[in-house]
């Protein structure tokens, strides 16, 4: 009944075939894909049995869950993810207790290799993992079993992608990504953001249905049809950066214009993610949108390097160019050199950034970083 | 006797396990435990309090707003600053949309499947579904052919063999009992209600930039510009797109939510007889009419003793204290102690099983919850306290609903204490704030017609205008009740940092003097039919809507390492 119940359900759901392949394209050109690409991806999506997803929830707020729900491209999105047998998510099973427990197990046991996790939230190593248990069991050791018998998994948000908001220092439960938490785990991808965007999630599930694999991705495993570009160079204020027009107070002629919020602590230059395109809630907004400057909430230990949020880039220590803000400002606005200036800029952010994070990163042992996130831009 | 656990405790946000002892076919003794710990307010010590909102916001993703508008309060008292009419006017607006769109989630998603039986809905007649339908509302997607359409839709869901998270649950358990019919309406709603719910939240997305975890506020107010000239600012195209989604939000609460709520509640009458709980009601407020410290609130502060309605004591943050007699944490002066919330003491000390566990040592120690008391006893908060208290103080349009409510399901005011109660005062709250919406989005564009565009108290934006040293308190009424955070700053950075939320109170576990929690005096005396199959505990506890993420903090006073960290 595979095919021909999709169908119907496309029409009965006010959808035809047309709007539906219409979809498939749309989603091959987010994922950056041929235009025969739609085709397969329709395919995939009508005739595959129902792949099983099972949604792991540890240290986490449940805002990616909330964030699923916010599915935009409402109905087709709808029967995409309907489309998945979603057989474990606490926050939306009818089964609690032993029951949801069985659920879990009769897929790790049933179809070992066979299905797709989604892990939200990070995951305590401290005091023998009693941060947080499900069941009476730990984090740690759920996600070893589940996450180690799984065909792929997906680290969601910033906290199960790297450590976030509960590995922030001084991380007073031992809280570990699950690239650390479960070393080895194979198909891993990295989905973070505070929470991360539902089209990406989306983005992320079609192409791996379609073809067996994730998306190519950078030096974090984020994939880079979503996290490939910086926010500054998508941003809708780039022009005002340029031009070295700034936001000076909250509020101001320049805020209401729509001014470029550098100086009020944006870290859109060290930031990658498509927030600018592909934007919020069916995309109403994005957070620069609404005048408030981006938190770089997809980076690595946003919460460490990114704070005080509110202190423009080059009073971080180790810039290289403190105090120079202003007279960025002031080239841009003589017009002498001001595309050179930002992208300079840029680049050093970068470079620190990522020196930052490799520091970091090794000294959680990951794996060593290549330089392809330089090539970028 | 038969010992049941529920772990976890599903369809609610974060992770909650229930155990409880079970004796002639009802609860006779219940423990309810917080089973995750992230320690966020030891992570805030030492940064910049402007921060701070960032942070604690993302203690929960489902009531998302609630800990930042919290934590922006807390930080403005300390220092002093005063956000102008029209960021009171953009908060209002952010918080009573998420809980008008909370509710209706809890209703649909979280807690329906509790007394709905989906197996059920696939034997319903259309035509007698349509019938019941338009008998309470005139809802325009009440068809026979509608109602066909979703019947199919789930039969073929079925039959496809997949069940995905309607899997391995209760389906047929006796303890549901709605018709075929009203369990097929409700399950198209839940559907509807998921649409809806998408669609109503881009609020948030033109007051915040994006939901969930919004991103525009502000110590000392907003960061969202209002110019009615300008295209990067809210004007007029945004006034009138947020007015198109309170109408409609307002239509489907008052033309869904409300009629499903008393269809379902007319079939679970005797619900009205259990669940009371503690009995006792604390709420500080929400939603000020005017600025200053001492503003009207559109739904007012106060505090109900033992059911009685007559008497609305005043709120007095200084009875607030806190135990952890039950709790895995240690108290310098003993655990024997209570601890008001700005002394706010907390050294982790977990003594409870190494996992894998089956049973917690409900003698001892066995939740990551504290015990918050008023006055030395336990307070349930909530849409339930805050209508109680909103009813017992003379709110005409509260007063006029809850009567509505008890007409319409002929029952007496003391049906309120229950947990059927609960659901019901939820409804109704959601109606009474839907209805207010439009107000402050009417006053707001009065402001940005007259020229009043201010957004923020600038004068205290730099951190070399506060105090060497200062201390404040921020209070709020999320979805799920009262919430406050303590902060004490010096020289520009938290020095301390407290946070006393909604499931801390309903959730938490025993007291020094023995004295249960809400959640556990509420399950006591609920039937169960079957132990294996505890329906019936879940009904209490989703009435709650619990939020375990929010419940659990830490702050170490003296800054010593919490705990060995073991990086591996």
């Amino acid at each position: 009944m595979s095919e021909s119940w999709f169908i119907e359900e496309l029409e009965r759901r006010g959808v035809s075939r047309r709007d539906f392949l219409g979809f498939c394209g749309v989603m091959t050109s987010v994922l950056a894909l041929p235009r025969s690409a739609g085709a397969q991806i329709a395919e995939a999506i009508e005739t595959k049995e129902k792949p099983t997803l099972v949604w792991l929830e540890f240290q986490d707020c449940a805002g990616n869950t909330e964030s699923f729900l916010r599915a935009s491209r409402p109905t087709v999105a709808d029967i995409v993810l309907d489309t998945i047998s979603v057989d474990y998510h606490e926050t939306i099973m009818a089964a609690a207790g032993h029951q949801a427990e069985a659920a879990l197990a009769g897929v790790v046991e049933g179809k070992p290799g066979a299905y797709i996790a989604v892990v939200e939230g990070s995951i305590p190593t401290g005091e023998n993992g009693a941060y947080c248990t499900i069941g009476g069991r730990s984090a740690q050791d759920i996600a070893r079993e589940v996450c180690g018998g799984a065909a792929a998994t997906i680290a969601i948000g910033t906290c199960a992608a790297f450590g976030g908001l509960p590995a922030a220092a001084p991380n007073p439960t031992g809280a570990l990504s699950v690239a650390d938490a479960v070393p080895g785990v194979k198909n891993l991808i990295n989905l973070p953001a505070c929470p991360a965007n539902v089209e990406n999630l989306v983005g992320v599930i079609v192409y791996y249905l379609t073809f067996n694999r994730f998306p190519k991705a950078d030096r974090y495993k984020r994939p880079l049809f979503a996290y490939g570009k910086s926010i500054h160079d998508n941003c809708e204020r780039r022009a005002h950066f340029d031009a070295g027009q700034y936001v000076e107070k909250w509020g101001d002629e320049g805020h209401r214009t729509g001014y470029c919020l550098y100086k009020m602590g944006c870290k859109g230059p060290v930031s990658y993610q498509n927030c600018p395109n592909i934007r919020w809630n069916e995309g109403t907004n994005w957070p620069i949108g609404c005048g408030h400057p981006c938190i770089g909430c997809a980076e690595p230990d946003f919460w460490d390097k990114m704070t005080p949020f509110y202190s423009h880039l080059p009073s971080f220590p180790g810039f290289g160019l403190h105090a120079n803000v202003d007279r960025v400002g002031v080239w841009a606005t003589a017009g002498v050199a001001a595309a050179f200036a930002a992208h300079g800029f840029v680049q050093l952010g970068k470079r620190w950034m990522y020196a930052k994070a490799d520091e970091s990163a090794a000294a959680k042992g990951a794996k060593a970083a290549t330089e392809k996130k330089g090539e970028e831009s | 006797m038969t010992h049941v656990v529920v772990d976890p405790v599903t369809r609610i946000e974060g992770h909650l396990r229930i155990e409880a002892e079970v004796d002639g076919g009802a609860v006779q003794d219940a423990w309810s435990s917080s089973t995750m710990f992230r320690g966020i307010e030891a992570i805030l010590k030492g940064r910049d309090p402007r921060d701070a909102w960032a942070f604690t916001q993302r203690i929960c993703g489902v009531c998302t707003t609630v800990h930042a508008i919290t934590s922006i309060r807390a930080v403005e008292n300390a220092i002093g600053a005063e956000p102008p009419p029209n960021a009171r006017l953009l908060r209002n607006l952010i918080m009573a949309s998420q809980m008008v769109q909370d509710h209706v989630v809890h209703f649909y998603h979280l807690h329906a499947l509790d007394w709905v039986d989906i197996v059920s809905a696939l034997s319903a007649d259309p035509a007698a579904t349509a019938g019941l339908a338009q008998s309470i509302s005139d809802w325009p997607l009440s068809s026979v052919s509608y109602f066909t359409g979703v019947r199919n839709r789930v039969q073929q869901f079925v039959e496809r063999g997949q069940l995905g998270p309607f899997g391995n649950a209760y389906w047929g358990h006796s303890a549901y009992r709605l018709p075929p019919e009203a369990n097929l309406m409700a399950v198209a709603h839940y559907l509807e209600a998921l649409d809806w719910q998408r669609d109503f939240i881009r609020i948030h997305a033109v007051l915040g930039g994006k939901n969930p975890h919004l991103q525009s506020f502000l110590v000392g107010g907003m960061a969202t510009p209002l110019d009615p000239d300008k295209q990067a600012s809210i004007n007029m195209t945004s006034i009138a797109f947020m007015q198109g989604l309170i109408r409609k939000a307002k239509t489907f609460v008052e033309k869904v939510y409300i009629p499903d709520l008393l269809a379902v509640a007319s079939f679970y009458k005797d619900w009205a007889g259990y669940g009371k709980g503690v009995g006792n009601y604390l709420v500080y407020g929400e939603y000020p009419e005017a600025d200053g410290a001492n503003a009207p609130l559109f739904l007012p502060s106060g505090v109900i003793r033992n059911g009685d309605l007559s008497t609305v004591e005043p709120l007095d943050p200084a009875k607030i204290t806190e135990y952890v007699t039950h709790s895995w944490y240690d108290y310098e002066a003993g655990d024997g102690e209570g601890i008001h919330p700005s002394l706010g003491e907390t050294s982790p000390n977990y003594t409870g099983p190494q996992p894998p566990y089956d049973r917690l040592d409900i003698e001892g120690k066995y939740s990551w919850l504290k015990a918050p008391r008023y006055d030395g006893l336990p307070m349930e908060v909530g849409p339930l306290s805050r209508m109680l208290v909103a009813y017992g103080s003379g709110h005409p349009r509260v007063q006029e609903l809850v009567g509505y409510a008890l007409g319409q399901l002929g029952v007496g005011a003391e049906a309120l204490f229950s947990t059927l109660g609960r659901v019901a005062a939820r409804g109704l709250e959601t109606l009474v704030l839907a209805e207010k919406l439009e107000d402050w989005l009417m006053e707001l564009a009065d402001n940005m017609g007259r020229g009043e565009l201010e957004i923020a108290d600038n004068s205290k934006w730099d951190p070399s205008n506060w105090p060497e040293e200062c201390t404040g308190a921020g209070f709020h009424e999320a979805p799920r009740g009262a919430l406050g955070h303590w902060v004490h700053i010096k020289k520009g950075e938290i020095a301390r940092y407290q946070c006393v939320v909604p499931s801390t109170w309903n959730a938490g576990p025993r007291d020094a003097m023995g004295q249960a929690g809400p959640y556990e005096a509420a399950i006591i005396g609920n039937p169960v039919a079957d132990p294996e199959q505890p329906l019936e505990i879940l009904r209490t506890v989703h009435s709650f809507d619990p939020c375990m993420a929010c419940g659990v903090h830490v702050l170490d006073p003296k800054g010593r390492e919490l705990v060995k960290v073991r990086v591996q």
